[in-house]
């Protein structure tokens, strides 16, 4: 693998044991992938900052870089943490999870990364530019920057976006090359989407199948009438859960389908396999529903508004979290949709999210309009998920 | 008997092998406080890793796994050393972060589970003692 000078230099540790343990996961990836040189990435989204999936090595890991001197070289932001940063106490987070939760968040700040703690980077200052080179972990942002925006990322873990951070580098291969953006896989839709919950659906029932069809393949997905940011994001958060896609095109609204001659192989999705796949979220079983969750992936600021509008002089009837990134909330502070919502008895949880927060076994039946947070309902907090459209999420909360 | 492989992270040591047949996921596969792979079904189901040079086709699972394997190195029961036919970013990243000596490209049909190993991981060589 071909490294300029300085790239050299990291490795042979002149800038500190921070910037080398980096320059060696960076340089190691890159051969095992048969990279020839580095890229320079121009911004960075750290994954792994929850204390309830870092654990206390994982902490020790990142102070340890921090101690050899780790600076973030390029615009980096991060992932959600396990808990509202300001507002945790009236979520149920104990004292003890919030102390280390904060060495977490003070060991990121340190190397200059900025704590946003939100999925959704790319809606408050971390949006790159079509054609960018990134290093970003969060496999639903992942899949939107690819997808959505045209910029340029493999599906970074915690330890090598953090290194990509440290030196403004990644090893140039997979989803960075133009040979590996090519659509494999015609995926004919036939069903009429409309809501978060359709897009969703679709994630799933697409995904489910790349699990069989191989790694690495890229959907070409023609069909689609209307899509929305918000439907889009949504979208990306379910074909990343259950395909573990990195990128798809989509005719009409994603920037490089046109490029591409649609691939031979076809999957037709009826609305029948669209509707299997929104029965296989919603599982038999469980009791009445004791948990609501709005913002999986974080919420726009558009849908804090309709949540104001649908609960003005309202209560909600149980525990409801609406989950979004701190600077979206501030501007719903301000138009007063804060207030409103939580008149209503909903709770802000920003910083976080009932994907990542330590709540196992604390609620029975959760209901959500996310196919991402539905899988990891039952698959991490051990929650029987409800999969509701948006509207009737705040409907049933409230009747 | 000796064998070559690629290095991944380098470092010299020997140990006993503990080979399986099977990926591993750290995981939710391997319990970070006992050093014991968890996994159901899993043909090293019970046994402890600690102080092993482990030896096994290729890593699986979460990226999480990365920090599982410092998580082990921290709790003092990390494999003496890796040894994979391909190895893949979860445990490359996880072996250099933790400091585990690590190799691949090796013909891992070659060993099997009790053989003493003397690894040199740097110039990707591997020698069977006993």
């Amino acid at each position: 693998m071909h490294l300029t000078p300085d790239e050299q230099a990291l490795l042979d540790g002149e800038l500190g044991p921070a910037a080398q343990k980096s320059m060696q996961i960076l340089v190691t990836l890159g051969r095992i992938y048969g990279a020839e040189r580095m890229l320079p990435v121009g911004s960075v989204q750290v994954a792994g900052v929850s204390y309830d999936n870092l654990g206390e090595a994982g902490l020790a890991w990142l102070a340890e870089m921090a101690a050899g001197g780790g600076q973030a070289q390029v615009f980096t932001t991060l992932n959600p943490a396990g808990m509202d940063v300001e507002n945790y106490q009236s979520l149920g987070i104990s004292e003890d999870f919030a102390e280390k939760q904060r060495r977490v968040l003070a060991a990121f700040a340190s190397m200059g990364i900025v704590t946003t703690c939100s999925c959704t980077p790319y809606l408050f200052g971390n949006l790159p530019r079509f054609g960018e080179h990134i290093a970003w972990a969060e496999s639903s942002a992942v899949c939107y920057a690819n997808s959505v925006l045209g910029a340029r990322t493999n599906r970074e873990g915690g330890p090598s976006a953090l290194a990509a951070a440290l030196t403004g580098r990644t090893p140039a291969y997979g989803y960075h090359l133009d040979e590996n953006r090519r659509p494999s896989l015609h995926v004919k839709v036939t069903a009429n989407l409309t809501t978060t919950i359709d897009f969703g659906a679709l994630g799933k029932a697409i995904g489910d199948r790349m699990q069989t069809a191989g790694a690495h393949r890229v959907p070409f997905i023609t069909g689609i009438e209307a899509a929305s940011l918000e439907l889009l994001k949504s979208f990306c958060a379910s074909i990343a859960t259950f395909g573990g896609v990195a990128l798809f095109h989509m005719l009409g609204f994603t920037p490089e389908a046109e490029a591409h001659p649609p691939p031979t192989e076809v999957l037709t999705i009826t609305p029948a396999e669209l509707e299997a796949a929104k029965a296989e979220l919603n599982p038999a079983g469980g009791d009445e529903i004791d948990f609501f969750s709005l913002g999986c992936p974080h919420l726009t600021l558009a849908e804090i508004q309709r949540i104001a509008r649908a609960l003005q002089g309202k209560q909600v009837r149980k525990e409801f979290w609406i989950t979004a990134a701190r600077p979206v909330k501030s501007m719903a502070d301000r138009m007063g949709y804060t207030a409103i919502i939580e008149a209503a008895g909903a709770k802000f949880a920003t910083d976080t999210c009932c994907v990542v927060a330590p709540i196992k076994g604390r609620f029975r039946v959760m209901a959500t309009d996310s196919a991402k947070a539905c899988y990891y309902a039952a698959a991490k907090n051990g929650f029987v998920p409800r999969l509701l459209s948006f509207e009737d999420v705040l409907e049933e909360a409230t009747r | 008997m000796n064998l070559s492989g690629r290095t991944i992270y380098p470092g010299q040591v020997s140990g006993k092998a503990l080979v399986s047949r099977m990926g591993i996921s750290f995981y939710g596969g391997v319990d970070p406080e006992t050093g014991v792979i968890t996994e159901a079904g899993h043909d090293l189901q019970g046994q402890s890793l600690a102080g092993k040079v482990v030896v096994f086709p290729t890593g699986k699972g979460s990226t999480v796994g990365s920090y599982i394997l410092y998580r082990l190195k921290y709790n003092g029961l990390a494999p003496a050393a890796i040894i994979n036919a391909e190895c893949e970013p979860i445990i490359a990243v996880g072996c250099i972060i933790a400091e585990i000596p690590c190799m691949d490209q090796v013909a891992i049909d070659q060993l099997s589970t009790g053989m003493r190993l003397r690894l040199d991981a740097e110039r990707g060589r591997l020698e069977v003692l006993a």
